[in-house]
C-alpha cells in the first residue's frame, strides 16, 4: 500500500491557483475511482492537500484533475504548483501540518481542526480506511504534543490580538475593566469588538460624529460619549483605544497627568492606532501609563513569531521521534517476519517507504 | 533550567516539590525542637532552617490562592539558597550550655521570622511586577512574560503579603516586650526602623501617594533592610548568649 500527499500551499501557489483545485463534494469518490483505496481531501484557505492510500501508483496529474474545480481546466499547467510526498515524507508532511509548523502563521491552532474536520468528514463518507485512520490519529497526537511540549502556539501574532492579550497581560480579567474608544474607525470597532468578545462589558466610545459613536456603541453594546466630556472619561477608565484623525496629539504627559493623580493604583493602558499619533509619545514615561502605538503592537506580533520560530527545532524533534514510530509500527504490521527484528535501522529507511 | 530555555511550565510540579521539601523542613525543626526542647532558634543554622520554612508556608499559603503558580519558580531557589547557606557554612554551634525555655522570646522569635517569610515572598512577587512591568513600558516582551501573572494580580497579591508581614512583624516587635530582659537598644531601633519603613510603604499604598511600581522597588528595599537587621540580631544573639 502506498502513502502519499499530492496538494498545494501558500508555499507553492497563489490564492486563484488554490482557488481553482479547492475540491468540491465529488472529489472523495472521484478520487476513489481514479485508484486511490483510501483518500481525505484537505481544504483550507492556505492548502489543498489530498492524502491517499492505494495499492497501485496514481499519477499527480490525475490528482490535480480530481481536484480541479472545472472538469475541462488544463490540469497540467498547473503542475508545478503541486507538491508530493511519498511514504515517510508524506507521514512527517502532515505531522509538521498538523502542528502548524507548515502553516503561514508558524504555530496557528486552526488548522489541527481543519484537518480533525477534514478526517471526519472522510470517515463518514467512507473515503479514509485504516490506514488513514491510523496516520490521522496519530498526527492529533503528534499535534497536541507539539503544543503542550512546546511555546510554538504561544504570544499574539495580529495587532488586534497583541491589542486584548496585552490587556489581559496587565488588567487579568478583562470583565471589570471600563474601555472608552476614541475615533469610531473601522480598527478601533475592530479592537473594541475583540475585547468585548474577551469580557469586556463597560465600553464607552466617543467620535467628534456623535451619529458614528452611537451606531459603534449600539454594535459592540456600550454606550456614547460626547466628543467634549472624553477626558473626563479617563479619570474611570483602564484602557483606552484611540483612533482620530486630530493633526495634533491629543494627549500629553501635561493633560494627562492631572487625571492620573486620582488613579495611581490603577494602570491605563493607551492604545494608539491612529497616524499620526492621536498620543504623545512620553506619556509612556509615566507612571502607571503602557502606550502601544500602531508600531509598537506590530513589533510585538513579530517578537510573538520569533519566539515560536525559536520553538520549530523542538517541534521538529518530536516530530522525527514520532516519524520514526510510525513508520516502524506501520512496517512491521505490514511485514509480519520484521516483528522479531530489533528496530529498522536508518539504511532500511527506503525499503520502510516502499513498503508503505 | 526551564528559566534558562525559556520554557516555563508553572503546572503543580513546583507547588508538590515546595510542599514535600516543607513536610522534611517539618519534621527537621520537630526533631531539633524536641532535642533542645524550645522552639529551634537557638543559632544561625536553625534560624535559616526556620526562614525557608517560613517562606515555604507562605508560599503554600498565598501560591494557589492568587494563581501565582510562577511564583514557585522564584521561590524554591530563595529557599535552596537558604537551605544551602544553612547546611554549607559552619553556622551550626551549639550552646555550651543547655538554653532554658523561654515563651515569650521563642514566641517573638519565631512570628518575626514567620513575618520575613511573608516580607520575602512580597519581595519576590515585587521583582516578579518590575520585570513585567519593565517588559510592558520597553515593548520588549520576552517568553517569560507570557507566564508571569497580570500586573494587576501581583499587586494585589504584594499588597496582602506586606499586610500579613506587617502585621506578624508587629506582633513580633510587641512581644519581645516581653520577653523578661532588656534587648540590645540597637536592635530595636534597628526593628523599629524595620517596622517604619514597612509601615510607610502601607501608608503611601493605601492613601494612593506611591504608584504600584515605587511600593514594589520599596518592598525589595525593605526585605534587604529586615535581612540585614536579622543578620545583625542573629549574630549579636551569638555573642550574647539567652539567658
Amino acid at each position: 500500500m502506498n502513502l502519499f500527499c499530492v496538494g498545494l500551499s501558500h508555499h507553492t501557489a497563489n490564492v486563484e491557483t488554490r482557488e481553482s483545485f479547492a475540491g468540491h463534494a465529488e472529489s472523495d469518490c472521484i478520487l476513489r475511482r481514479a485508484g486511490c483505496a483510501e483518500a481525505l481531501v484537505l481544504t483550507t484557505c492556505n492548502r489543498v492537500e489530498v492524502y491517499g492510500a492505494s495499492e497501485k501508483w496514481v499519477s499527480t496529474d490525475e490528482i490535480a484533475r480530481c481536484l480541479a474545480r472545472e472538469i475541462e481546466k488544463d490540469a497540467h499547467r498547473y503542475a508545478p504548483a503541486f507538491y508530493r510526498y511519498e511514504g515517510e515524507k508524506c507521514v512527517q508532511h502532515l505531522f509538521r501540518v498538523a502542528s502548524g509548523l507548515d502553516s503561514m502563521v508558524v504555530g496557528e491552532t486552526e488548522i489541527l481542526g481543519q484537518a480533525k474536520k477534514a478526517y471526519e468528514s472522510a470517515r463518514a463518507s467512507g473515503a479514509a480506511g485504516p490506514c488513514l485512520h491510523r496516520l490521522f490519529q496519530r498526527a492529533f497526537r503528534v499535534a497536541k504534543q507539539v503544543r503542550t511540549h512546546t511555546e510554538i502556539t504561544r504570544g499574539p501574532v495580529s495587532v488586534g490580538s497583541v491589542a486584548v492579550d496585552l490587556a489581559q497581560r496587565i488588567f487579568g480579567q478583562l470583565s471589570k475593566c471600563k474601555v472608552l474608544v476614541l475615533g469610531a474607525g473601522e480598527t478601533s470597532e475592530r479592537t473594541a469588538r475583540a475585547l468585548v468578545s474577551r469580557g469586556v462589558t463597560d465600553l464607552r466610545v466617543s467620535n467628534r460624529s456623535s451619529d458614528r459613536a452611537g451606531e459603534l456603541a449600539r454594535l459592540v453594546s456600550g454606550q456614547a460619549v460626547p466628543f467634549d466630556d472624553w477626558r473626563e472619561e479617563c479619570r474611570e477608565i483602564d484602557i483606552l483605544i484611540t483612533s482620530t484623525s486630530s493633526e495634533a496629539p491629543l494627549l500629553t504627559p501635561a493633560n494627562l497627568a492631572p487625571m492620573l493623580c486620582e488613579r495611581i493604583d490603577r494602570p491605563l493602558f493607551i492604545i494608539d492606532i491612529a497616524v499620526p499619533r492621536d498620543v504623545d509619545p512620553n506619556v509612556n514615561e509615566m507612571d502607571g501609563v503602557y502606550l502601544y502605538d500602531i508600531d509598537s503592537l506590530q513589533s510585538v506580533a513579530e517578537q510573538s513569531l520569533a519566539l515560536r520560530r525559536q520553538q520549530i527545532a523542538a517541534a521538529e524533534a518530536i516530530i522525527a521521534e514520532h516519524v520514526a514510530d510510525f513508520v516502524t509500527s506501520i512496517s512491521r504490521r505490514l511485514n509480519p517476519v520484521s516483528r522479531t527484528a530489533e528496530r529498522p535501522s536508518v539504511a532500511d529507511s527506503s525499503l520502510r517507504t516502499s513498503e508503505l | 533550567m526551564a528559566l534558562r530555555a525559556g520554557i516555563f511550565r508553572p503546572g503543580q510540579f513546583s507547588f508538590l516539590a515546595i510542599g514535600l521539601g516543607f513536610i522534611f523542613q517539618t519534621a527537621f525543626l520537630s526533631i531539633r525542637g524536641h532535642a533542645l526542647g524550645r522552639c529551634p532558634l537557638t543559632n544561625l543554622f536553625e534560624v535559616f532552617i526556620f526562614l525557608a520554612w517560613s517562606v515555604a508556608l507562605i508560599y503554600m499559603l498565598v501560591g494557589p490562592a492568587y494563581r501565582l503558580s510562577l511564583m514557585g519558580a522564584f521561590t524554591a531557589p530563595l529557599v535552596v539558597l537558604l537551605q544551602g547557606l544553612a547546611l554549607i557554612a559552619p553556622i551550626d554551634i551549639r550552646h555550651p550550655v543547655k538554653l532554658p525555655a523561654n515563651p515569650w522570646l521563642e514566641f517573638h522569635a519565631s512570628i518575626s521570622l514567620v513575618s520575613y517569610g511573608a516580607f520575602a515572598l512580597a519581595c519576590i512577587a515585587a521583582m516578579m511586577y518590575l520585570v513585567q512591568e519593565r517588559q510592558l513600558k520597553t515593548h520588549q516582551l520576552h517568553s517569560i512574560f507570557y507566564h508571569l501573572p497580570p500586573l494587576t494580580d501581583l499587586f494585589a497579591a504584594i499588597t496582602r503579603l506586606l499586610w500579613w508581614g506587617f502585621a506578624l512583624y508587629t506582633i513580633g516587635l510587641v512581644s519581645g516586650f516581653f520577653v523578661g530582659r532588656p534587648l540590645p537598644y540597637v536592635q530595636v531601633v534597628c526593628a523599629f526602623g524595620v517596622w517604619l519603613l514597612y509601615g510607610a510603604i502601607l501608608q503611601g499604598r493605601h492613601f494612593r501617594r506611591l504608584a504600584p511600581k515605587h511600593v514594589a522597588a520599596l518592598c525589595i528595599i525593605g526585605f534587604s533592610a529586615a535581612l540585614t537587621l536579622l543578620w545583625g540580631i542573629t549574630f549579636t544573639a551569638q555573642a550574647q548568649p539567652l539567658p
